[in-house]
């Protein structure tokens, strides 16, 4: 049951534009989400960072991101971000409560209902972020702030940060998020391109 | 082919990978004490230990088990699940007693991290453990009293 979710998002991009591996044209958006390479026309370097970091905005105010970034209380759920079902608050290491932690219904990998249609979500690495690290209600550029924050990114360089955009499965899940369910825009490919092109630029935040 | 441990002892499932553990459980091996409530992880009917901890068996696969160590109602015991069962009992806490196995494992897993938990522990361990006839109150009240067994 287990897949490839890199590699499936690639594919999925690909098939989206009619591209080729290898071939020349440039899909300026793949699947609402700009590509990398459209900002390059930008000549600031600050400007585009900033642009750049605009366009990833758009995945992390998702709600297959936000859901699990919360700022106080327990995860969200579905696409109009209501308190988790059910109720779970957040505790000291985000991971559930006695009796009910995550793993008690969320698994390795997306796993269908018994006898309907739709899955329980679930990752390997499930679990809720870090209140530090919470998004609902803060602007872009407060999550920029964020992010950039040693003391509220968990320690994180900038590369540690798009390292965990561009590798960490649980961010990878939201491009594969199970039936029910949107996927966040664009692949996961070319957010953590968006990532790495934010860093390379200077990382800079939207004023 | 899924080689794990069922209430101490190795067994052998001969069940495609995907078959959910809850259908092994009580199919292949006629463990019934495990109940189908709805089938989405909701309601907790299903639940059983895995390696310790609480776990969904309707949703789980049994492909994601192996070497793994399951404990069912038939055979979940320990001084958490022995005051657990004797307080149902003083209280006649079950109705119709369909969703009482996933009940009793979720309340003597709580009594094993909270031997005193409050009625706020409770509510929030409880939570994933739907209840039709809506016997919430004697649950409350009879974790309260194994506590106390425990505790004595």
């Amino acid at each position: 049951m287990k897949f490839d979710i890199r590699a499936t998002a690639l594919t999925a991009a690909i098939a989206l534009t009619g591209l080729l591996p290898g071939g020349a044209a440039q899909a300026e958006e793949v699947n609402g989400l700009k590509t990398a390479a459209s900002f390059e026309s930008i000549e600031s370097e600050q400007a585009r960072s900033v642009a750049i970091f605009e366009e990833m905005a758009k995945v992390i105010t998702h709600a297959r991101c936000v859901n699990c970034h919360p700022v106080t209380g327990g995860p969200l759920q579905g696409e109009n971000q209501k308190p988790h079902s059910p109720p779970i608050p957040r505790t000291e290491d985000n991971f559930g409560v006695v009796a009910m932690r995550c793993t008690t219904c969320h698994g390795e990998e997306n796993r269908p209902f018994l006898g309907e249609t739709g899955s329980v979500p679930g990752n390997g690495h499930w679990q809720l972020a870090p209140q530090s690290m919470g998004w609902v209600g803060l602007t872009v550029p407060e999550i920029c702030a964020q992010l950039k924050d040693p003391e509220r990114n968990g320690g994180r360089t900038l590369e540690e940060v798009a390292h965990h955009m561009g590798h960490d499965t649980l961010v990878g899940w939201a491009w594969a998020p199970g039936e029910g369910r949107e996927p966040a825009p664009g692949s996961w490919e070319g957010f953590s391109e968006l990532a790495v092109n934010w860093i390379e630029t200077g990382a800079a935040c939207p004023g | 082919m899924t080689d794990l441990t069922i209430n101490g002892k190795d067994v052998s499932l001969d069940v495609p990978g995907d078959t959910p553990l809850l259908w092994a459980l009580r199919d292949n091996l006629r463990l019934t004490g495990t109940k189908f409530g709805c089938g989405v992880a909701q309601c907790g009917a299903c639940t059983v230990m895995v390696d310790g901890m609480p776990v969904r068996s309707c949703i789980t696969p049994v492909e994601d088990l192996e070497g793994s160590d399951v404990t069912t109602i038939e055979a979940l015991e320990g001084p958490e699940a022995d005051a657990v069962r004797k307080a149902w009992v003083d209280l006649d806490v079950p109705q119709c007693g369909y969703c009482q196995s996933g009940q009793i494992i979720a309340a003597a897993t709580l009594l094993t991290e909270i031997p005193q938990p409050t009625d706020e522990d409770i509510d929030f361990a409880m939570a994933g453990n739907a209840c039709r006839c809506a016997t919430y109150v004697r649950i409350r009240k009879a974790i309260h009293n194994a506590a106390k067994i425990l505790e004595a």
